[in-house]
Order: structure tokens, then sequence, then C-alpha cells
């Protein structure tokens, strides 16, 4: 099981980039995909959306559950990634790479500071 | 008589073994003053008492030697084999198949339903099957509305009136606001309000005549809405699928496919939708995959659209379907064929228009519907028709029931002040009317009106 | 066609497979030579015919006769399916349809005063069997009927003026996923309590949500672990102080018909499954019935149109300024009707008593069984009609289920309620014997022993083997041909 040093985490195993031009990218985490088992559709959110932290906004299915994914900070989406509709399995494969979901273009780029970092992430992961 | 087979040894032996005196003492948990209530039923009947019982109350129901009443339920023949097959005591008393190595059988049969009514629709995703027309109408309008975003349905004057009431209802609970576009000579007019995102047509329409939907598909798409259209099975052997004239929903009303009438119900309800539709589609699902074989095989599908898995998030709250109705209607297209459901539609047509001319020439009888129309068919009678079908019951015809006095002269044709709005009657056709039988309807019909 | 897909025996080709064109089955009556296009106007008529399937008659037999060798069913197997009550369906039922099967829908009412008396005794005597005042025979399925029951509350609260105000509607964490699902159809907001640690509801917690924002609280009972709520009381109570109604999701019903009645109880609505207890078969998931009783001071808002007495007949009575509406075309599923009502007449109260007596009975019998052959019981106290049920530590429960289909009988319902882990919800229903039940326990038995690569491999024989879901979610196929 992974757990990126250089990604921020929250309770409901979202992980989260800070970019360098002041977006945030975000997926699921290596645990949370493991969890969920193949990954069959991803539920995007529409671009343009403004969305408040905590917000169920997109959602991942697997053959036998649906996950709501939740936006980790308030802000405007930005981009979602289009290759998950034709390649879910992404998620299950790539969960740091090529399975990121949305961006996000924070109200409040500090918010990201407030988010678990990757060992405290990993004790409430393994905990559960 | 029960069902139970427990002797009273059994009964001793399994007691004993769970650690009760009596069967009442396995119901301790059930707080004592409400346990075990006096039930006031009647006393209970052998399986030959019961028989005798609903023969003598089916003999309350006057029989008919004909029946020409119509409103999506219509006496279509219902050929002996599909009965003879949907009542395959495997089919009949299996549960929904969750458990696909031992339901290849039902899984297959609805793989191959979903195909028949895709292709009588024109669109690629059918699923399972809803309960029925009415509530299929109201299900894909939640999917229109889901997928537009939007809280305003318009539907059709022409869409029968007890499917826009379950609508209405449906609609009701949602907090969604119903407008009603109006039928002018037959056809609706495609005037939309702001801010629609469901648009309903029903082809035919309920006053039977065949409508083209293609204008109302258009201008619910320039809108930013989704266009639903309520159809006929039996008339899409020979009418444009709507799928051909932009339908994104087609729902109807399976009874006329191999289903008896059975005092409208049960019958089952079609859905078929766009490909890009399919995940906001309720209800269940079969796909074809593989085994662990790499043999083809069929599993329900897409199943995280549904209520036992998203619960509060679900597409829908439908679980029970009309799975077996539905078989019957699938066993009923494979036994006709393409050529054999054309045939049905064509004869049924046939009679209705030779049965609508000899009516209209009686006095006093006036056609109210607007051609072209297809098999049902809406008469102005001198009487109100409430009177008229129950004479004509009384002659052992059952027809002209009555139509709501909405379907006055304004929705069928140029305005004609002395239309009496409770002498719309309704009338249909199938391939079983013969010659004979519209002579009798006639010459019952000249009698009454006399 | 069948020789280019090698992996299709001819015994699961499908129709389309097997069809030939030219080839007629069943030939309606001579159909008249018309000119369509003059009839119906020649833009509106598809350029070409469907493609259904062309077979004669013996094919099409042989077809469906094969595939329903496919499948099981109660009448080939034991099949203990939790919540889903699959008792019996006598076959008189069947012949009871048949006296029904002609009648239209708008024919005169007095031409169908038989099927008329039909539905308002069986809108007496469910009423009777439930408890409650009103009862309404329109709903189509389960489902729909707490669709229709939920409106129904919607609509009392709306005529007191308390629509705006009661937005939440409250479930238990062990319901059925229907009950979430139709409340937030109906446009209210859900909120789960969880059980407590006996498996009932929590009192304490259901109290702290309770309020005058609460619209409905939506309860099995027995729940779906096959509890009694013990303190139905006191949370009929609980519900009523703050003005909430009391929602009976019937599905379990089979273990207390006619030993407590739901209306007894303090509950306000009740829907019954009466594919589930009154037998109704179930036809491969529907099509059902969903009658919706309620007490008196919601009979007002039931759909129309009601069965009535009228002098010395029966009508049809759509008068109702209250009503919701409609929620189905006509009057519901008449033929579902039929047999619940042939079903009802048999049995009697003395019948209706002492089936779901052995149903319970049955249940506890079969547990005591499970527990003997190695099965965890989580919640192991008497039972009402059903148990759950778990292997033992480090086998699956889907392993389970399919080892159980290589041996020929039909699983339990597995994963289900999502509060007990690898649970496995066992309904033996009334109308099994004791052998059956030793049989069936010996082969449960005899699964969770089999070693680990048989259990993860099964089922072996059965007309497919497990099969990939993934794919099927992935890159759904829904028809044949495209």
């Amino acid at each position: 099981m992974e757990y990126p040093d250089n990604l921020r985490y929250t309770k409901t195993h979202e992980w989260v980039l800070l970019e360098n031009d002041g977006i945030v990218t975000v997926g699921i985490t290596d645990y949370a995909q493991d969890a969920l088992g193949d990954v069959v559709f991803v539920e995007l959110p529409d671009v343009g959306e403004q969305v408040d932290a905590g917000e169920g906004i997109a959602a991942v299915e697997s053959v036998k559950t649906a996950s709501d994914i939740y936006a980790p900070v308030s802000g405007e989406i930005v981009e979602v990634n289009i290759d998950l509709n034709d390649q879910p399995e992404l998620l299950n494969t790539e969960p740091y790479g090529g399975g990121w979901i949305f961006r996000i273009k924070p109200d409040n780029p500090a918010d990201v500071e407030k988010l678990l970092e990757a060992p405290a992430y990993q004790e409430f992961a393994e905990s559960q | 008589m029960d069902y139970t087979p427990h002797t009273p040894q059994d009964l001793q032996a399994m007691l004993e073994r769970v650690g009760a005196r009596s069967l009442l003492e396995l119901f301790e948990d059930v707080p004592a003053e409400i346990r075990d209530p006096e039930l006031r039923l009647d006393p209970p009947l052998s399986e030959a008492e019961l028989m005798r019982h609903l023969r003598e109350l089916a003999a309350q129901n006057g029989s008919a030697v004909a029946s020409f009443l119509g409103g999506g339920i219509r006496s279509h023949y219902v050929p002996a084999v599909v009965p003879a097959l949907a009542a395959r005591a495997e089919f009949l008393t299996a549960y929904t198949p969750y458990q696909p190595e031992a339901s290849q059988g039902l899984l297959q049969a609805i793989f191959e339903y979903q195909t028949m009514i895709s292709e009588l629709t024109g669109l690629p995703v059918a699923n399972a099957s809803m309960y029925d027309g009415s509530s299929a109408l109201a299900e894909g309008v939640l999917l229109a509305l889901r997928e537009s975003g939007r809280m305003k349905v318009a539907l059709s004057q022409g869409v029968h009136p007890e499917y826009r009431r379950v609508v209405q209802t449906y609609a009701d609970a949602v907090g969604a606001e119903v407008v009603t576009l109006p039928l002018v000579e037959g056809k609706t007019v495609p005037r939309l309000p702001e801010g629609v995102g469901a648009v309903v047509g029903q082809n035919p329409n309920f006053l039977g005549t065949v409508e083209n939907l293609a204008p109302l598909a258009e201008a619910a798409h320039a809108a930013g809405a989704q266009f639903v259209a309520v159809v006929d099975p039996v008339s899409l052997a020979v009418l444009k699928a709507p799928g051909a004239y932009g339908a994104d929903v087609a729902v109807g009303e399976g009874q006329p496919l191999g289903n008896a009438m059975a005092y409208g119900g049960p019958h089952f309800g079609f859905m078929a939708v766009r490909a890009e539709l399919v995940r906001q589609l309720p209800g269940r699902l079969v796909s074809e995959t593989t085994d662990a074989d790499g043999k083809r095989g069929y599993i329900l599908t897409l199943q995280a659209r549904e209520q036992y898995i998203r619960r509060a998030k679900a597409k829908s709250n439908i679980t029970t379907n009309a799975q077996l109705t539905a078989l019957m209607g699938a066993v009923y297209l494979a036994a006709l064929g393409p050529q054999g459901l054309r045939e049905v539609a064509v004869r049924s047509v046939a009679t209705a228009h030779a049965l609508a001319e000899r009516l209209a020439a009686i006095p006093g009888v006036k056609m109210v519907t607007p051609a072209p129309f297809f098999n049902e068919f809406v008469l102005e009678l001198p009487k109100p028709a409430e009177e008229v079908r129950r004479a004509l019951a009384e002659r052992g015809i059952h027809a002209a029931s009555p139509v709501p006095a909405e379907y006055g002269p304004k929705a069928h044709g140029p305005a004609r002040p002395e239309g009496n709005l409770t002498h719309l009657a309704l009338f249909a056709c199938t391939e079983q009317h013969t010659e004979a039988d519209l002579e009798r309807l006639e010459a019952a019909l000249r009698e009454v009106l006399a | 066609m069948i020789a280019d897909k090698p992996e299709v025996t001819v015994e699961s080709a499908l129709i389309f497979e097997k069809s030939v064109p030219g080839r007629r089955g069943v030939l309606p009556p001579k159909a008249p030579e018309v000119d369509l296009g003059a009839l119906l106007g020649a833009e509106n008529l598809r350029p070409e015919p469907p493609r259904l399937p062309e077979v004669d008659e013996l094919t099409l037999v042989r077809h469906y006769t094969n595939l329903s060798r496919r499948q099981i069913g109660i009448d080939v197997t034991f099949y203990p399916l939790g919540s889903c009550t699959m008792k019996y369906n006598p076959k008189v039922h069947e012949a009871a349809v048949q006296l029904f099967a002609d009648l239209h829908p708008y024919q005169d009412p007095s031409t169908a005063q038989g099927a008329l008396r039909l539905m308002y005794e069986l809108q007496r005597d469910l009423g009777e069997i439930t408890g409650m005042d009103a009862v309404t025979l329109q709903p189509a399925a389960g489902a729909h009927g707490e669709l229709t029951g939920i409106m129904v509350i919607r609509a009392y609260h709306a005529s007191r003026g308390e629509a705006e105000q009661r937005r939440v509607v409250l479930v238990p964490d062990s319901a059925h996923g229907s009950n979430p699902a139709t409340a937030s159809m109906a446009g209210y907001q859900v909120k789960e309590i969880p059980s407590g640690p006996d498996g009932e509801v929590n009192l304490e917690a259901l109290q702290a949500e309770l309020g005058p924002h609460v619209a409905a609280i939506m309860l099995t009972n027995p729940n779906t672990l096959g509890l009694f709520e013990r303190r139905i009381l006191e949370i009929a109570k609980a519900a009523h102080a703050v003005g909430a109604q009391l929602y009976y999701d019937g599905a379990n019903l089979n273990a207390v018909m006619g030993m407590a009645r739901p209306g007894d109880m303090g509950f306000d609505v009740v829907h019954l499954n009466l594919h589930k207890t009154f037998t109704v078969p179930h036809g491969g998931g529907g099509p059902g019935s969903g009658p919706v009783g309620v007490k008196a001071h919601l009979a007002p808002f039931l759909p129309v149109p009601q069965v009535v007495r009228q002098g010395e007949g029966y009508a049809l009575e759509y008068d109702r300024p209250q009503s919701i509406g409609q929620v189905k075309s006509f009057f519901g599923n008449f033929g579902a009707l039929v047999r619940s009502y042939a079903y009802i007449k048999m049995l009697g109260a003395e019948g209706i008593k002492k089936s779901a007596a052995l149903s319970v009975l049955n249940a506890n019998y079969l547990k005591e069984l499970l527990k003997g052959e190695g099965f965890r019981i989580p919640y192991d106290r008497t039972c009402m009609h059903e148990f759950v049920a778990q292997p033992p530590e480090g086998i699956r429960t889907l392993d389970v289920a399919k080892g159980l289909l290589e041996m020929g009988y039909h699983p339990p319902t597995v994963y289900f309620p999502l509060i007990v882990k690898e649970a496995l919800m066992v309904e033996p229903t009334e109308t099994e014997s004791k052998e059956t039940l030793e049989a069936f326990a010996r082969v449960m038995g005899e699964v969770i022993r089999k070693d680990k690569e048989w259990l993860e491999g099964a089922p072996y024989t059965t007309p497919v083997r497990r099969l990939d879901e993934v794919q099927a979610n992935r890159r759904p196929k829904l028809r044949w041909g495209e």
C-alpha cells in the first residue's frame, strides 16, 4: 500500500496534490481503490461547478458498491479526467497518476495545509 | 387448508430442538397486549370449495361475445404457446436472478427481451421491464428531469389521461411542475414553456390519431429538454420507431403483446433509451459476459444504480418489476415474428377503419378522431357514453368506454359548439374481430341509439 | 451462424441465432391487403420491419423449455432467500386467475361485479390482518407501495400545513435499501439511525433524531436481522409524540401475519408484498403487488379509485378530493390480487396464524441446525421467520453461496443486512419440511468443510460458472447484434 509523502489526504480517502499553478488535483488513495475492488465507473463532476469542502461531488462504482467522492477543499472544478469514462480501471492501476479524478481551484489554497499528511493518513487507514 | 407439511411428531421434535414448549412461546418478544389477536376472516375453504366460490364470483362478471374496449389494453389474441411457456415452473417460481449460475434461463430470456424492445423502439438500450405503461412513463419523466437538471414537465394532451395522472402524482412527490400541451385537431401544439426538462408525446395518441412527433421532439431538444415518447408496441410493427424521430426515451404498455387483459394487470411496462442515458435508467439490466471457462453467459449489470446498493441515492426505488409478463411479451414477439406482428397490426388497423366507417354512418354519430388513425378511435354519440356502454354490455358487447370531457371539440377538430362532453366514447379493434363482430356491434349500437 | 461461435452450444444459442428469414411461428388471422401509406400517412411508416426472431413454433417451444432448464425456482429446489419469503405458490391460484383473464378495466362496472367484490373483500381482509382501517390495492409492487405510503404521509402533513416543516424520514441502518430510496424519491432527506448492540432500533439514538422536522420513521418488524423490535410500542409513542408517522415495511410480515398486527403495534401505514407473504409467484422478479393499508386519519389520502359498496353491489369511487391521485393506471395488479384472495380464503384465520408460527419454528430449527454445523449466529436469540448467520472465520460468504449452487440449492441472501459482515440471511418459510431443512443444513456444513480451492472455484457443473462481472459493468453488452 503506497502513501506518497508529497500528497495530503482526507479521512474519506481522497488524496490531494497542490500543484505549482495553485490548482489542486484530487484522486482516491491506494487504500481506497483496494477496498473498493475493480472500479467499473466514475461519475465525474461538472467543470465550472462551485463546490464546498466535504460535499459529495463525484462517485466511484465497483461491481457491488458505490462510494461518494468528497471535495477536500472548497473551490471551483476546473478540470475532470475524461479518460476515466473509457478506462475506469485507471483508479485501480494508477491511483496516484492516470487515475486522478478532478482538479479544483481552491478558494483558499491554505485549506490544503489543514488536510492529513501521509503518516497520519497511513495510521488512520490501517486502523480501519 | 394450508400448505405446511409438519406432522405432530415433527412439531414436537422441532420445538424440543429449539427449546420451546409451544409455538406461541416463539412469539414472546411480541408485547403480550398485542400478541395473537382475534382475526375476523371467513372460515377456511378446501381447494374444491375455493374454486366453486371463485367460479360463482366470476359468474357475477358479465360475459361478452366481443370486446371493443381500448385505451392501451385490448383483446388481442394470446397464442396458447405464450402462457404454456411462461408458466414453466422454473420461470414462474424463481426470484430475481441474483445468482447468475442458477439463473441463465431467465437472464438470457431478459437479454433477448431487451433486444426485442430495442428493435421495436429503435433505441439501443432497454431495461428488463417496469410495472406498466403508466409507471414506466412516470419513471421516464423522472429520468428526463435528472438528465436535464430541471423540474418542469410538458405532457401532450394526447398522452393517456390515466398516465398523465400518474405522472402528476410522481411529479408532486418531487415538487416538479406539470404543464399540459393541448391537442388541436388531433395534434400536439409544440409550444413549450420556459425551463422545461421533459417533454412527452404519445403515438398513436389517446384519440387514436397517428401523430408525427418529430416536431415535438425537435422543439424539446431546442429547449434543452429530453423527449419521451409513449408508444403502442403493436403499432411499432409498421409505424416509425421513436428512436427514428428523436426520442431520448421510449416507454409503453406491454399488454397487447401476449398478456391477458386481466382487469388491468399485471402486464408490463417497457422502457428504452439512447445509449448515453444508460446510467440514468431505473430497473434491472442484463449484460452478456463470459464465465470462468470463457463460455458466454448473462448477468445483471450496472447494479450500482439500484436501491439495494445505492439506497437513498438510487435512480429509482424499483425492485420487483414485471419479469414474467415481460417474458410473455418476448415469447409473443418471437412466436409472431416481424411478419406476424405486422399482420396483427395491419388487420387491427383495417378492421378499425371498417368499424369507424360503419358506426359513423349511424344517424347522430360523429367521428371525432382526426385522420390518420391507428386501431383506436373516438366517436361522439347522441347519448351519454356511460349509458351506451351499459346498454351494449347488456347486448353482450363491451365497447364505448367514456372519454374524458377534456377531449371535447377543441382537442379533436374545428370548434363545434354543439359537441356534448359526456357523449365521447372510445372504440378499439384487434386482429380478433371479424366482419360478423362488426355487424353485431353496429346493429346493437343502432338499437341502443334508436 | 452457430458454427461461427464455437463457445455457443445449440442449447444456449439466442433465439435470434436460431432465426431463419421467412420462417413463421404463430399465424394471426389473415390480414387484408391495404394501402398502409394511405391509411396511416406514408411519412409515419417505418422503412424496415423490426428485426424480431423468425422461428417455427417447435423451435420456440424448445428454446424456452431449454432456457427454463437452465433456471431454478421454488418448484425445483429449496430457496431460502432471506427477506424474500420464497414459500410454495399453490397451483390452484394459477387456475383461479384464468377465471378473470378476459375482463377489461374499462368495461361497465355492472359487468365486473365479481371482480369488484373480490377486491372489496381483499381490501377488508388485508385491513383485518394488518390492523388497518383502509387499504388500497393499486400499487404494483412493494417499493411502489412504499412510495404510495410515503406520498400519503406527505399529503397528510400538507393537509395540516406541515409539509414544509417535515423534511426528514428516519430509517434504521439495517433497513431494506428500498426504504431510503423511496424516501428520497418522494423528495425527503433520509437520516439513518444506528442499530443498538441487540440488533434492534436504538431508542436513545432515535429519540435524539426525533422532532417536529420528522415526517416519518420507516421500520421493518421483524427487522432484517429477523428480530422482533421489542420496544415497538415505545417507538410508536415517541414518533407520535412529535407528530411523525410510523411506516411499516411489510417485507417481513410473514413472521407475524395474524400473530401481531402492525396496526396494533402503532404503525400508521403498512405496505404488503403480496408476492412474499400472500404467495403470488415471484415470476423471476415480478410482477408483484404492493397494497397499502392506513389508519383512518390517512384514509382520505389513498389513491383513487377505491372499491366501495354501493347499494347491493360494488363500485369504483374516484371522487376523493384529498387523494394523492393515481400511482398506476387502472386498479392494481388484479391477477396478483386473485391469488392472494384465494390464499386468504383457503387458510382462514387459523391457517394464517399457523403458517406464521411454522415459518418462525422452521427458522429457529434451521438456526439451531446451522449452529451445529459450525456457522456463527451474530444475534443469537429466538428469531422470527428468518435469521442472519456467518460462515466460520476465514470463509467468504460468496464462496459458500457458490458452493451451495454446485450442490443444487439456491443460496440464502448474501451480504445483507449491511450491518453484519459476511452475512447470510436465511428464510426457510413454513412450507418446507423438517427433512428439507435437515438436508440443507448438512449440505451447508459440507460446503464449509470443503477445501479452499474447491470453494473458490465453485460452481463447476452449473450451466455457466462464475461470470465476469467486471467486464459486464465496464463494457456492458445489453442487446444482441450490436
